[in-house]
C-alpha cells in the first residue's frame, strides 16, 4: 500500500508544488500519503527539476493525462485536463515535456513505442491550440517507470499516462 | 584517486548480494540418473565444491537427476576403482569422477565420464584452475559431461546480463544492469543508476554488449567492452533509442528509433556508423531480432492495427507476416538451429511464450504465467530464459524448448527482467 501511493505521490506532489492547490482525486489520495513521505524526497527527485519551478499557473488537474488500454488517442477527460491548462501552457516559456508511459501488459519495447505515441497525441493537441512546438519535447518511458506498481487494473489505469512536466 | 575507484570497482562484484536464486520447478519425466562422486583432494578445503556444481548443473538442466553423495557405494576417484555393480545397484546410468592435482598457483582437474549400462569409461579429460575460477572449472566440466551424453553443447559456462530494478520506501528507483553465471552465482552489477536501463544484447565475440540507458534523461544506446569496460554512446537521437542486437557477425547493429517522426527498424554499421533504414511505415515497428544466418530480420509491427511478427530482409525490402493467431504477438527471437522463432503471444488477456517450429509446422506455448516476457534462446536451441512475474514480482524463469523442464531464478532484492543469454565463443 505504501508503494503504491508514494509511487503516485512522486508525481503528483510536483503538480501540487506547480499549482499551488490540490483538489483533485488522484492528488488528494497523493497528499495524504505525501504528508509522510515529505517534500524533501521529492525534491531530490532526478526528474522533477521543475519541483522548484517558478510560478506557473497549470491547473491543478493539469499534469497528467490518462489513456485507455492499448490506446493512444486522447479520450474527452484527456482534452479537457488540456484544455484547461492551454492558456497558461501557451502564455508560459518554460520548456515542457511530455513524458509518455504505458501500463505493465505488452512487451517493453513495444510499450516504449505505445508511450511515445501518447506523448504524441498530447503533443499535436497542444501545438493544435497554439502551443508552440519548439518549447516541446517528447520521451518515452513505456512500462520503466510505473506511477502505480501494483498489477491489476487500478494501478494500470494510472500507469497509462502522459505526465507534463515543466523545466 | 582514479586508480583507487578503479580497484573500489574491482571489488565491488565480491560484495554484491547473491541476488539471484534458483527453484528448480519442474524436470522430465525420466531424467537420467547420474552420480558425480565428490572429486579427490588432499589439502586445505577448496573455496567450491566442483562435483556439487556438476550436480547442480546437470540438476537444473532438467534431464538428469543427481544421486546424492550420501546414498554412494563406493567412492571413486579414477577408472581403476569403479565397481560397476556398485552404480548399477542404484540405478546409476552415468557415473563421474575425478581428481584435484595441485600445482604452481592452481589446480588441475582430472575427470572420467563412465557409461554404467554398458559398462565403459567414455570420456578422460582435465581442466585447469586457480582459487577463483573453480567455478568456471565445475561449468566447463558440466558442459563436457553434458554434450557427451546428451550430444548437444552445454551452457553451464555461459553468463547472463539482465535488468535489475529495486524501488525503495520513498518511491524512487534504482536499475541495475546486472552480469551472472547462467546459475545467478557470482554476480556483478555493471551499472548502478536511478534512471531507467534496457534491453541489454551480447555480440557474439562474448565481451561486448550494448543496451539502453536514460541516463542524461533520454534514451540513448551504448555499447561497452566488459573486459576493458571501455563505453561509447551508439545513438542520442531525438525521441526513441532502443532494441539494439547484435547481426550474428557482430558487424551490424538492428536497431530501433523514432527519429523520422515515427518508430522504426535501422541497421548501423557498427564500424562506420552509417545507418540504414529498413521500415518505413506509419504504424510501429520494432524489436528486431536477427536470423541465424544473418540475412533477415523478424520485429513487431502494427502496420496491420495489430502487433504481429514480420520478417525483412536485413537490406530493406518488403515485410512478410509471420503471425496470424491472435490480436497480440510480439518481441520475436529466432531459433539459433534456424528451426523457428519464440515470441510473447497474448491470449485471454494474458501473455505467455510460445515456440513458432517453423519446420514442422507448428506452433506451441511454453509458459503459463500472465505476463511472460523477453525471451532469450541460449545459443545451443535447448533452454530459453524469459522474464515473469511470480508473487507480484518480476523474476526470470527457463524453461527447456521441449517445455519438459522449468525453473525459476527469483531474485533476493526488487524485480528482474530482460536476460540475456552470452553467445557460445568458440574454443575449438
Amino acid at each position: 500500500m505504501t508503494y503504491k501511493n508514494l509511487g503516485l505521490s512522486l508525481g503528483v506532489v510536483l503538480a501540487m508544488a506547480l499549482a499551488g492547490c490540490s483538489s483533485n482525486k488522484a492528488a488528494d489520495s497523493a497528499n495524504q500519503n505525501g504528508a509522510n513521505s515529505g517534500l524533501g524526497s521529492n525534491s531530490s527527485s532526478t526528474f522533477d527539476p521543475s519541483a522548484n519551478g517558478n510560478g506557473s499557473n497549470l491547473a491543478q488537474n493539469g499534469r497528467i493525462v490518462y489513456f485507455g488500454y492499448d490506446q493512444a488517442t486522447l479520450s474527452s477527460d484527456g482534452q479537457s485536463v488540456l484544455d484547461s491548462n492551454i492558456s497558461a501552457l501557451k502564455s508560459g516559456s518554460q520548456h515542457i515535456r511530455l513524458e509518455g508511459h504505458a501500463d505493465e501488459r505488452g512487451t517493453r519495447e513495444y510499450n516504449l513505442a505505445l508511450g511515445e505515441r501518447r506523448a504524441n497525441a498530447v503533443l499535436q493537441y497542444l501545438v493544435a491550440n497554439g502551443v508552440s512546438k519548439a518549447r516541446i519535447e517528447t520521451i518515452s518511458y513505456g512500462k520503466e517507470r510505473p506511477a502505480d506498481v501494483g498489477h491489476d487494473e487500478s494501478a494500470w489505469s494510472k500507469n497509462r499516462r502522459v505526465e507534463i512536466v515543466l523545466n | 584517486m582514479k586508480r583507487f575507484i578503479f580497484l573500489l570497482c574491482l571489488f565491488l562484484p565480491a560484495l554484491s548480494w547473491a541476488q539471484l536464486t534458483i527453484q528448480i520447478q519442474k524436470g522430465a519425466d525420466k531424467p537420467l540418473s547420474v552420480a558425480i562422486v565428490p572429486l579427490a583432494w588432499n589439502g586445505p578445503s577448496l573455496p567450491e565444491d566442483i562435483a556439487s556444481i556438476v550436480g547442480s548443473d546437470l540438476k537444473r538442466s532438467g534431464q538428469f537427476a543427481p544421486l546424492p553423495s550420501g546414498n554412494m557405494l563406493s567412492m571413486p576417484h579414477e577408472a581403476s576403482e569403479v565397481v560397476y555393480r556398485d552404480w548399477r545397484a542404484l540405478n546409476v546410468d552415468w557415473l563421474v569422477v575425478g581428481k584435484i592435482v595441485p600445482m604452481q598457483n592452481g589446480y588441475t582437474v582430472q575427470y572420467e565420464l563412465f557409461d554404467v549400462i554398458n559398462q565403459r569409461q567414455v570420456m578422460l579429460d582435465r581442466e585447469v584452475g586457480y582459487n577463483d575460477s573453480l567455478r568456471d572449472v565445475a561449468h566447463a566440466i558440466s558442459d563436457k559431461v553434458y554434450e557427451k551424453i546428451t550430444g548437444i553443447r552445454g551452457i553451464f559456462s555461459l553468463k547472463l546480463l539482465y535488468v535489475s530494478a529495486l524501488r525503495d520506501a520513498q518511491g524512487q528507483n534504482t536499475y541495475r544492469l546486472m552480469l551472472s553465471d547462467a546459475d545467478g552465482a557470482r554476480e556483478q552489477i555493471l551499472r548502478t543508476q536511478r534512471e531507467p536501463l534496457m534491453t541489454p544484447n551480447w555480440a557474439p565475440d562474448g565481451e561486448t554488449i550494448v543496451y539502453v540507458s536514460f541516463e542524461t534523461r533520454r534514451p540513448a544506446i551504448y555499447m561497452e567492452n566488459l573486459r576493458t569496460r571501455a563505453r561509447q554512446q551508439l545513438t542520442n537521437f531525438p525521441g526513441i533509442n532502443s532494441s539494439p542486437t547484435f547481426s550474428p557477425d557482430g558487424r551490424k547493429l538492428a536497431l530501433v528509433l523514432s527519429k523520422d517522426g515515427n518508430t522504426e527498424i535501422y541497421v548501423m554499421d557498427v564500424a562506420t556508423r552509417e545507418l540504414t533504414r529498413l521500415t518505413n511505415q506509419i504504424g510501429i515497428d520494432t524489436e528486431p531480432a536477427w536470423t541465424t544466418d544473418g540475412r533477415s530480420i523478424l520485429f513487431t509491427s502494427d502496420r496491420g492495427g495489430k502487433p504481429q511478427i514480420y520478417k525483412v530482409s536485413a537490406t530493406g525490402g518488403n515485410a512478410d507476416r509471420l503471425t496470424f493467431d491472435g490480436t497480440y504477438n510480439a518481441r520475436p527471437r529466432a531459433m539459433p538451429d534456424g528451426s523457428g522463432f519464440v515470441y510473447v503471444h497474448r491470449e485471454s488477456g494474458d501473455f505467455h511464450i510460445v515456440l513458432q517450429d517453423t519446420k514442422r509446422g507448428v506452433t506451441r506455448p511454453l509458459t503459463q504465467a500472465s505476463l511472460d516476457e523477453s525471451p532469450s534462446v541460449a545459443p545451443n536451441s535447448a533452454m530459453l530464459i524469459y522474464a515473469t512475474l511470480y508473487g507480484g514480482r518480476g523474476i526470470l524463469a527457463a524453461v527447456s524448448v521441449d517445455a519438459g523442464s522449468r525453473y525459476l531464478m527469483p531474485s533476493r532484492f526488487g524485480d528482474v527482467r530482460e536476460p540475456a543469454w552470452s553467445p557460445f565463443v568458440d574454443r575449438r
